[in-house]
């Protein structure tokens, strides 16, 4: 077998794991220009899955495939399939705002709401009706902060505003805030590249906390945050999927001539 | 092979005439003429700044100087003091006591006898109409006023101030000189010589000229006051904002969260911004044909006032806001999505609060330019002459900036110092409100 697609890929992985979200054929245009061709991937229920890529390459457009936030956009049209437990999530019987309650997102510069922090996180809980009572919600919003590694550092202000706390701080409580939510699946686009490198190494910490409990897809510009906190990688390139694998094997035995130029610096 | 070309060929060989630029000698006449020119074009531009400021404060004092010079002695009165007594014979013949008796004597009557025991050299029917003029008509009000609080004072005689008339007021004010030709003033050598009189014995004086503020329009200049304007202007200014307010914020919410970005989206915004360049008496006319002649509303009223001026302050109103929401991060939106909000909850839990101050302050210029419209109001009938306050926005009124107006054209000497005064009053309205505006920005001003 001398080509080795993405398909066949996706499909030997599959043993692995059982298959949180999927991705099948999925084509995406801005207007005219088309910025996914045919990406067939699968997101393996609590791993951490990191999207690499050069800049432009589609993996950020990709991951907003996954919650649907390109609907957002105008002139966006997708074609293909994405699930989420094998349910199609671009199906007209499928509501979005619950949709993005299952599929929490993190955003690439840190995005509290300019109000305190507890009602950062409390916000989540209370536009879906999760709780019924303060206490139920106090409960939630510290067992978030505590999963986010953030309640040491905040319980004694959690009334002060959100956007007094620094940037990694801020990260965290974003990751907290879509915690908060008990997402199933949580995608992070470039999480760290606002930060500092202590607030890096914390926050990729988190990741890997997480990861027991949640699927998480992270889009990454570093390569090795991408070796370092990921268990399968997934290289994208000019919109295609040009390779996807075990993180170890993307980074020490490349299949695909692109990927082995990009992760030893070739381009990108 | 062009000159460009062959360069081109010699640099690519490392030739030394197109590699070596001769050194910049940083110390020569040439660079330090091009810096001190520099030097001096800055200091030009900073003098044609300041030059530009001067004028328009200067403009500014010029226009402050000139009102307020000319309407400060609006807010003090001219009051006369005359020993009036309280008459039975003419308040209360019958000794009844009864308030409708005494609502209509003649109280007109009472103050006459006054002026012609105080002065009982004056005989002749023309020289006592002349004498009758130092009390304002307004007076006799008063004086009823006084005895139906407090009958017992007929049978008195008491010494009482009354409100002198417009022409002794701008007599004791200085704007009537004794030294113009007789014939040319609006007083004679008479008139003059009594109101001497008067002052010399202490019975005149200058107060608070209360009425101002609280009267009505009148035809009578001492009479005259802008509490009927005011409440006028109220009424509409609240028409005005109940209407355009939440029309105005609903129309920016829907075009910039909701409305795809397309041909005619694009065509209403660029109508927008029209229609916020439209005259204002194009509104007016507008108003005249849709609310007057198809709807039928009454004339004159502030409801239709605030229609007109709604649809004037709609574009300012939505264009603030527009700008307002645009100026929210779209990370806040993007975090309120991606936690599920639907987009409703993100555009009233986040993007609306954050926008409110922004909002707020395009609503109170829009506001105040209303509060200064005139010309629209015109149209609809609201520079009628009313003198009572109006009682509700379907009542026929007039409003500050129209009474100055009516003012400004009336021929009575003492309208003058009105009309500045009436425009102290607005102005001082208008700063309020833009002085809120500064206020509510500074206070919710956030930093992301």
């Amino acid at each position: 077998m001398a080509v080795v697609t993405a398909d066949a890929m996706t499909n030997a992985s599959q043993t692995r794991g059982k298959s949180k979200m999927a991705a099948r054929d999925l084509n995406l245009f801005y207007s005219d220009n088309q910025a996914l061709y045919d990406v067939n991937l699968d997101v393996v229920e609590r791993e951490v899955t990191a999207l690499i890529g050069p800049s432009g390459c589609g993996k950020s457009t990709f991951l907003r495939c996954l919650n649907r936030m390109n609907d957002t956009i105008d002139g966006v049209t997708i074609n293909g399939k994405v699930t989420l437990d094998d349910r199609d999530i671009y199906d007209k019987s499928i509501d979005v705002v619950q949709l993005r309650a299952r599929i929490g997102m993190v955003f690439q510069k840190p995005n509290p709401f300019p109000k305190s922090i507890f009602d950062n996180v409390a916000y989540g809980p209370r536009i879906h009706g999760l709780v019924n009572s303060r206490d139920e919600l106090d409960e939630i919003v510290m067992t978030s902060l505590e999963k986010a590694g953030l309640l040491k550092e905040v319980k004694d202000r959690l009334s002060a505003p959100a956007t007094g706390l620094s940037g990694g701080q801020q990260q965290r409580l974003c990751i907290a805030r879509a915690v908060a939510v008990s997402p199933e699946v949580i995608l992070m686009d470039e999480p760290c590249s606002a930060l500092d490198p202590i607030a890096t190494a914390k926050v990729e910490e988190l990741i890997d906390e997480l990861r027991s409990n949640y699927t998480i897809v992270i889009v990454t510009h570093s390569m090795q945050q991408a070796a370092r906190v990921s268990q399968r990688t997934a290289f994208f390139h000019l919109g295609k999927l040009v390779e996807v694998g075990e993180t170890d094997q993307i980074f020490t035995n490349p299949r695909d001539e692109r990927t082995k130029g990009y992760i030893t610096g070739r381009f990108g | 092979m062009t000159d460009m070309a062959s360069l081109m060929e010699d640099r690519a060989a490392g030739s030394d005439a197109a590699n070596m630029r001769k050194p910049v000698d940083w110390d020569s006449a040439d660079i330090a003429r091009n810096v001190k020119k520099r030097y001096a074009a800055e200091r030009r531009f900073k003098a044609y700044g300041l030059a530009a400021i001067l004028l328009a404060l200067a403009a500014l004092l010029m226009l402050g100087y000139s009102i307020v010079s000319k309407g400060y002695s609006a807010f003090v009165q001219t009051y006369v003091q005359l020993e009036v007594t309280f008459d039975p014979a003419t308040i209360d013949p019958d000794g009844t006591r009864d308030p409708a008796v005494i609502g209509r004597a003649n109280f007109d009557a009472l103050i006459k006898e006054a002026l012609r025991k105080r002065f009982p050299d004056v005989t002749s029917r023309s020289e006592k109409r002349k004498l009758y003029d130092i009390v304002s008509s307004g007076a006799a009000y008063d004086l009823r006023e006084r005895v139906m609080e407090n009958p017992s004072l007929i049978g008195q005689t008491r010494k009482v101030w009354l409100i002198a008339g417009d022409d002794f007021d701008m007599l004791n004010k200085g704007y009537i000189s004794a030294d113009t030709k007789e014939s040319s003033r609006r007083l004679d050598d008479d008139q003059i010589s009594w109101f001497q009189s008067l002052t010399d014995s202490g019975a005149i004086e200058k107060r608070f000229h209360t009425r101002f503020f609280t009267n009505g329009d009148s035809r009578e200049p001492e009479l005259a006051g802008i509490w009927g304007a005011a409440v006028g202007s109220f009424y509409t200014l609240a028409v005005t904002l109940i209407l355009s307010f939440p029309i105005g914020v609903a129309a920016a919410i829907y075009l910039e969260e909701f409305a795809p970005k397309n041909r005619l989206t694009q065509i209403i915004e660029v109508n927008i911004n029209n229609l916020a360049a439209v005259p204002s008496i194009v509104f007016g006319l507008l108003g005249l044909e849709l609310y007057l002649n198809v709807m039928h509303l009454p004339r004159s009223a502030p409801v239709v006032g605030g229609l007109t001026l709604a649809l004037m302050t709609l574009p300012t109103i939505i264009i603030a806001a527009r700008a307002a929401i645009k100026a929210v991060p779209p990370s806040i939106r993007q975090a309120a999505l991606g936690l599920g909000a639907s987009p409703v909850q993100t555009v009233s839990h986040h993007v609306l609060p954050l926008a409110m101050p922004g909002i707020l302050t395009g609503t109170i210029i829009g506001m105040a330019q209303a509060l200064g419209e005139t010309a629209p109001l015109l149209m609809i009938g609201m520079v009628a002459f009313i003198v009572d306050i109006p009682g509700s926005a379907m009542d026929a009124a007039t409003v500050l900036p129209v009474q100055i107006y009516l003012w400004a054209d009336s021929p009575e000497r003492a309208f003058v110092e009105k009309t500045s005064a009436a425009i102290m009053v607005l102005l001082a309205f208008l700063i309020l409100m833009n002085g809120l505006a500064v206020f509510l920005r500074k206070k919710f001003e956030r930093k992301w």
